[in-house]
C-alpha cells in the first residue's frame, strides 16, 4: 500500500509538472482589465431592461438582411443539461411568445454533444426552412467551422459562448467569467482580515468560462494576501462538495469560501451548520434556494450572477435583424449585475423553486412564475 | 449476416432466419418512419439526396466505434474504454500536428500505435490475467481519462486544414468520410466472411473452450479483436479531430461512444454473449440510430422525451429478436 | 423443495475460501489507519462518523446489486433511479414536512416497478441485463428531467432529510450516531440474512454459478432473478433518500453511482457473471472505495490521479482475485 502510495504520489508530480506546460491563457491581463471595466460601465438602452441593454455603443448594419414576416426562428442549442440552461431556454420560449412576427420556432438539442450539435446545424440548413439561426455553441472551437458553414446561408446570431469567427451578425453574451471572479473574489478581500483561510470551490477544470472565473478570483484574493487553503473541484456534485468541506473543516478553520459557480453553494453552507461551525463570508450564485438560505442564516455574502436574461436577447435580435434594424455587434455585451445585501430581498421569491436562477429578467414576462416552475 | 452459422450447430431444416433479417426490418422501419414524419408535418425538403448524406453522416465516429466493438463482442468480449481511447487519440493527433500539414503522418502514426497499445492492453489483462472484460476495459478507461485529463483541460492543438479533409472533404459528390466508413465496413465483413481469422472469432465467441479443443489459439484471438477494437476507436478519435478542428479530453464522454457503440451493434443483431451476428447488423444499428435522431428533430421532440423514447427504442429492437431465445441470457 | 440440491454447491465454495479472510477487509484496515496517519482528527467520532455518514449510501447501493451480480446479471439502472427519486420526491413533497410519510412508500413503490420491469425484460424479452438495464438508466433519467421539466420544483423538507443528513448527539461511548448508519447497519443486516441464511440466497448463488444446472433441479429461475434486480432498485431507493437527505435537490446525483456499486461489489470480491459474493464484503468494498477517495483528498492528489488509482485498483483486485481462486484450484 505504501508502495502504492508513493508511486501514485509520484506519477501525480509527474502529471502536475506536465501539465503546466500545455496550458491554455485562461489569464489574460488585458481581457481582465476589459471585463474590470465593464462591471462599472452605465449601460445603453432602457433602464431596469438589463437584457436588451449594451455595453459596447458599436452596432451592426442588417439592412440586407431584412425580410417580410412571418419568420422561421431555428435555435441549435448545446443542451438543457442543467438548471442553469432551463430556466434561460424557459426565458427564450416565452420571449419567442411575444413576438407575433415569429411563425415558427425550430428548436433542436444536441444533448451537450459538439458531434451532435454540428449534425444538428447541417440538419436546420438542409431544410432551408430557416429564416435566420440562433446558436448556442456547446464549446468554442468544435462549434467554429459548423457556424462558419451557416453565416454563408443566412444571418446567424451566436450567444453564451463564442466562436471563433467573427461571421455571426452578433455575438451576445454578459460581461464574462473574469467578472464573476472580480466580484465574488473583491468581496471576499472586502470582508475578512488579511491572512484569513479561503476555501476556493471550482466545478470542473477546462471550461473556459469557469477557468476565468477561477484565475480572476485567484488574482484578487492572493493580491490581497489571503490564505488560500485549497481549489478542489466539485465536479458540481453536491454530497461532494459537502464532503470536501467537511474534511477542510477537520483540518482548520475557513473564514471565507470562493465558488466558481452557486449550483452547490447551499452544501457548502450545510457543512459548516451541520459541523457546528460559523458560517464564513461566501460567494454564491443567484439560484433560489442560495438566496433563502443567505437571507435565514442571515450570512455575509454576494452572488455574483451570469444572468440567464441573456437568453431573451437573442430572440430580440433576431427579430430586429429580419426587420433590418441595426442590432449591438459584433458583440453585444449585456450588463452583470451581482445580488447584494441590500438587493437580496428584490430577488427572493419562495414560490420559485429552489435552483431558479433569480437574475432571469422573468418576473414581468406573462406567464410568470408558472412557466419557470414557480406557483402562484 | 449470413456468416451468423459458423460455429454454430445448423439448423435442423431450413427456414426463416428472422434474426438474420431482423436489423434490416428494423431500419427499413425507421427509414418508413422517417419519411412519415416528413411527410406529415409537411417537410418533404427534408427528403432530398444532401440531406440523406447529413443522415447518413450523423454517426460516423459512432459507426466506426461500432464496427470495432463488433469484434470484441463477437468473441463475447466487451470494450468500455473506446470512448476515454478517442478522447485520447483526438487530443494526441490535434497536439502532434498543431496545424503543421508535415505532421499529418506521424501524429496518424502515433495515434494508431496509441491504439493498438490500448489494444493489447485490454487483450493482455482479459486474457493473460482473466479479468472481466467489462472491469478491465472500464479499468484501462479510468486509467486513461485520468493520464488524459492530467495532461490536457480543454481543446489542444489544433489540426491542418489539409486534415480535415477527413471530415469535411467531399470525393465525387460524396462526403469522404462516408465513404471512409463504408469501405471500412465492407473490409471487416471481408476479414470476418472470407479469413480464416474471421471464422476463428465465430468459433471462440461461440463456445471458447470448443474453439480451444479445436486448436484455434484463443487468447490470440481475442487480443487481436482487441486490438481491432482499439483501433477503430483510434480512427473515430482522427475523425472527431478532423471534424471538430482540434481534440478535447471530454469528446468521447460527451458521445457515451462505449455505450452507445454497445447499443448499436446489439441493435443490429450480434449477441453479447458472443458467436452470433455481423458488421452489416450494425451498420443498419448506427443507421437505425442515426434516423431516430433525426426523425426526433423533424418531429421536434422535447429533449427529455427524446431519452424516454430512446431508452425504450433501445429496449425494444434488442428484445425484438432476443424474445424467442431459449437460453438464459446474462 | 430443491433444498437439498441447492445446499451442496455453495457449502462447497464455502468450506473452500473459509480458512482464507476476504482481502478487502484488510486492505479497507490499512486504508483507514493510512488515513489516521495523515489526519489524527480522523479518530475522532466527528472523523469517522461522518465518514461512515458519507459512505452509507454507496455501501447499501452495492450491497443491493451484488444481489444481481450473484445471479449473474448487471443493473446498470442504479443511478438514474437514485436522480429520480431525489428529483421525484423534491417534486411531490414541495417543502410541505408531513408529506414525507406518504412520499417515501411512493418513491419505494416507484422502486419495485422499476425493479420489477428491469427483471420481466431481462427474464421474459430475454435482453441481456446490461443492455435491459442501460435502456432503463436513459429513460429513467429523461423521465426525471421530463416530471421536473429540467430542474426540480420543491425542497426537501428537514423530515425528509432526517436520514441521511442528521446526526444523533450525545450518545455514549460515541457521542454522535447519524442517521445513515443506523439505516446502513439495518439494511445490510436484512440483505445479509437474505442473502446467506435463506433459500432464497442460496437459489441467486446457484442461478448465477450455472442457470441451467439450477433450473434443472427446480430453482424458479425467472422469480429468483427477479426478484434480484428489485432488491437492487429498492437499495438504490434508500441511497437516493440518503443522498438527498445528505446534499439536498440536484439534478445529477444519481450520475456515475451504478458504476461505482459495482466497483464496491467487485472489490469485495464478488464475481462478475454470477456465484460468488458476499453482502459485508461487498459493504466493506464499499467503504474501502470511499476511503480511497477520503484519502486521496486528504493527500490534495487531484481528480485525474483519483481516476487512474481507481482504475488500476479495479483491475488489480480482480486479477488477484482470479489468481487466488485458480492457485486455491476449482
Amino acid at each position: 500500500m505504501k508502495k502504492f502510495l508513493s508511486h501514485a504520489l509520484a506519477a501525480s508530480m509527474v502529471l502536475a509538472a506536465s501539465s503546466a506546460t500545455i496550458a491554455q491563457n485562461f489569464n489574460d491581463p488585458e481581457e481582465y482589465a476589459r471585463q474590470l471595466e465593464q462591471l462599472s460601465m452605465a449601460p445603453n438602452g432602457p433602464e431596469g431592461k438589463p437584457w436588451v441593454q449594451y455595453l459596447v455603443d458599436k452596432m451592426a448594419d442588417t439592412a440586407k438582411y431584412a425580410k417580410e414576416g412571418p419568420h422561421t426562428v431555428c435555435f441549435s442549442n448545446a443542451g438543457v443539461n442543467n438548471p442553469w440552461r432551463v430556466v434561460g431556454f424557459t426565458n427564450m420560449t416565452q420571449e419567442v411568445a411575444l413576438h407575433p412576427e415569429i411563425g415558427k420556432f425550430v428548436h433542436v438539442d444536441a444533448e451537450g454533444s459538439d458531434d451532435k450539435q454540428i449534425a444538428d446545424i447541417a440538419d436546420l440548413l438542409a431544410s432551408g426552412n430557416c429564416d435566420i439561426l440562433i446558436v448556442s455553441p456547446n464549446t468554442t472551437a468544435a462549434l467554429t467551422p459548423a457556424v462558419e458553414a451557416a453565416c454563408k446561408k443566412l444571418p446567424v446570431i451566436v450567444f453564451d459562448r463564442g466562436v471563433q469567427t467573427d461571421c455571426p451578425v452578433t455575438f451576445i453574451h454578459p460581461v464574462g467569467g473574469y467578472g464573476f471572479g472580480i466580484q465574488g473574489a473583491q468581496f471576499i478581500a472586502d470582508n475578512v482580515k488579511p491572512g484569513a483561510n479561503v476555501l476556493m470551490l471550482r466545478i470542473l477544470p477546462g471550461v473556459d468560462v469557469l477557468e476565468t472565473r477561477y484565475s480572476a478570483g485567484r488574482r484578487i484574493l492572493d493580491n490581497a494576501g489571503l490564505n488560500i487553503v485549497g481549489a478542489e473541484f466539485t465536479d458540481g456534485d453536491n454530497a461532494k462538495t459537502k464532503s470536501i468541506v467537511e474534511d477542510y473543516l477537520q483540518r482548520g478553520s475557513i473564514d471565507a469560501v470562493w465558488m466558481d459557480a452557486g449550483a452547490t453553494a447551499v452544501a457548502a453552507v450545510e457543512a459548516f451548520e451541520d459541523g457546528g461551525h460559523d458560517i464564513p463570508v461566501f460567494v454564491g450564485e443567484d439560484q433560489q434556494d442560495f438566496l433563502q438560505k443567505w437571507r435565514a442564516l442571515d450570512m455575509k455574502a454576494i452572488a455574483p450572477t451570469y444572468p440567464t436574461y441573456q437568453w431573451r436577447t437573442p430572440i430580440i435580435a433576431a427579430v430586429r435583424i429580419l426587420k433590418g434594424e441595426a442590432v449591438p455587434g459584433p458583440e453585444w455585451v449585456l450588463p452583470q449585475p451581482a445580488i447584494t445585501q441590500e438587493t437580496l430581498d428584490t430577488y427572493i421569491n419562495d414560490k420559485m423553486p429552489p435552483l431558479h436562477y433569480a437574475m432571469c429578467g422573468c418576473q414581468d414576462m406573462p406567464n410568470y412564475p408558472v412557466a419557470w416552475g414557480g406557483v402562484k | 449476416m449470413s456468416d451468423a452459422t459458423v460455429g454454430q450447430v445448423p439448423a435442423t431444416r431450413p427456414r426463416f432466419h428472422f434474426d438474420r433479417w431482423a436489423p434490416a426490418l428494423l431500419l427499413m422501419a425507421a427509414v418508413a418512419i422517417y419519411v412519415a414524419a416528413c411527410v406529415m408535418t409537411g417537410q418533404t425538403q427534408y427528403l432530398n439526396w444532401s440531406n440523406l448524406l447529413a443522415v447518413v453522416g450523423r454517426s460516423i465516429a459512432l459507426g466506426i466505434t461500432a464496427i470495432g466493438q463488433t469484434f470484441v463482442i463477437l468473441v463475447a468480449s466487451i470494450d468500455l474504454s473506446v470512448a476515454s481511447l478517442i478522447s485520447a487519440t483526438a487530443v494526441l493527433a490535434s497536439v502532434i500536428m498543431n496545424g503543421a500539414p508535415t505532421m499529418i503522418v506521424p501524429a496518424v502514426a502515433a495515434a494508431l500505435a496509441l491504439g493498438v497499445t490500448v489494444g493489447l492492453v485490454n487483450g493482455l489483462i482479459i486474457t493473460r490475467l482473466d479479468v472481466n472484460p467489462l472491469i478491465a476495459t472500464l479499468g484501462v478507461s479510468l486509467v486513461i481519462q485520468g493520464c488524459l485529463s492530467a495532461f490536457v483541460s480543454n481543446f489542444a492543438g489544433s489540426v491542418p486544414p489539409e486534415f480535415q479533409f477527413f471530415a469535411y472533404g467531399n470525393l465525387a459528390g460524396i462526403p469522404f468520410a462516408i465513404l471512409f466508413f463504408f469501405a471500412l465496413a465492407i473490409a471487416a465483413f471481408l476479414v470476418l466472411r472470407f479469413t480464416r481469422f474471421g471464422s476463428n472469432i465465430y468459433a471462440v465467441g461461440g463456445n471458447q473452450d470448443a474453439a480451444h479443443f479445436a486448436g484455434i489459439s484463443t487468447r490470440k484471438v481475442i487480443v487481436i479483436t482487441h486490438v481491432i477494437c482499439s483501433l477503430c476507436a483510434t480512427l473515430a478519435g482522427l475523425y472527431l479531430a478532423s471534424r471538430l478542428r482540434s481534440g478535447a479530453p471530454w469528446i468521447g464522454a460527451n458521445g457515451v461512444y462505449d455505450l452507445e457503440s454497445i447499443a448499436v451493434v446489439v441493435i443490429g443483431g450480434t449477441v453479447l454473449a458472443g458467436g452470433r451476428g455481423g458488421i452489416w447488423g450494425t451498420v443498419a444499428g448506427v443507421m437505425i440510430f442515426s434516423l431516430i435522431d433525426s426523425i426526433f428533430n423533424v418531429l421536434g421532440v422535447d429533449a427529455f422525451v427524446k431519452q424516454v423514447l430512446r431508452g425504450a427504442i433501445i429496449v425494444a429492437a434488442v428484445a425484438l429478436y432476443a424474445a424467442r431465445s431459449r437460453r438464459i441470457v446474462g | 423443495m430443491s433444498d437439498q440440491i441447492l445446499s451442496t454447491t455453495p457449502k462447497a465454495a464455502h468450506t473452500r475460501r473459509l480458512p482464507q479472510v476476504n482481502p478487502v477487509y484488510f486492505i479497507l484496515a490499512a486504508l483507514i489507519v493510512a488515513i489516521i496517519l495523515n489526519n489524527p482528527a480522523f479518530a475522532e467520532p466527528a472523523g469517522y462518523m461522518n465518514f461512515l455518514k458519507r459512505a452509507a449510501p454507496l455501501a447499501i447501493l452495492a450491497a443491493g446489486q451484488l444481489y444481481v451480480i450473484v445471479s449473474g446479471g448487471f443493473d446498470l439502472s442504479v443511478g438514474s433511479l437514485i436522480t429520480l427519486v431525489v428529483v421525484g420526491s423534491s417534486m411531490l413533497l414541495n417543502n410541505d414536512p408531513n408529506a414525507t410519510w406518504w412520499v417515501i412508500p411512493v418513491m419505494f413503490g416507484i422502486g419495485l416497478a422499476v425493479g420489477l420491469i428491469n427483471g420481466l425484460v431481462v427474464c421474459y424479452l430475454k435482453v441481456p441485463s446490461l443492455i435491459a438495464t442501460l435502456g432503463m438508466m436513459i429513460t429513467l433519467n429523461g423521465f426525471a428531467f421530463m416530471w421536473s421539466g429540467g430542474a426540480p420544483r420543491g425542497y426537501l423538507p428537514d423530515s425528509f432529510r432526517y436520514f441521511g443528513r442528521v446526526n444523533i448527539m450525545d450518545v455514549p461511548l460515541i457521542r454522535m450516531l447519524p442517521v445513515a448508519l443506523i439505516v446502513l447497519i439495518t439494511v445490510g443486516f436484512v440483505l445479509n440474512w437474505l442473502m446467506h441464511r435463506t433459500n432464497l440466497g442460496r437459489m441467486i448463488h446457484a442461478i448465477g454459478d450455472n442457470p441451467r444446472a439450477a433450473q434443472l433441479a427446480g430453482v424458479p429461475v425467472n422469480r429468483v432473478r427477479i426478484i434480484a434486480f428489485v432488491v437492487s432498485s429498492l437499495s438504490a431507493v434508500v441511497t437516493g433518500i440518503l443522498l438527498g437527505g445528505f446534499a439536498g435537490v440536484s439534478t445529477d446525483v444519481g450520475t456515475g453511482y451504478e458504476l461505482q456499486a459495482i466497483t464496491a461489489a467487485v472489490l469485495g470480491g464478488a464475481q462478475l457473471l454470477g456465484g460468488r459474493g458476499s453482502v459485508p464484503a461487498a459493504i466493506a468494498g464499499a467503504l474501502t472505495l470511499t476511503a480511497i477517495f477520503t484519502l486521496l483528498n486528504f493527500l490534495s492528489l487531484p481528480q485525474p490521479v483519483r481516476q487512474v488509482v481507481q482504475g488500476l485498483i479495479l483491475i488489480v483486485a480482480v486479477a488477484l482475485a482470479m489468481y487466488r481462486r485458480k492457485r486455491t484450484g476449482q
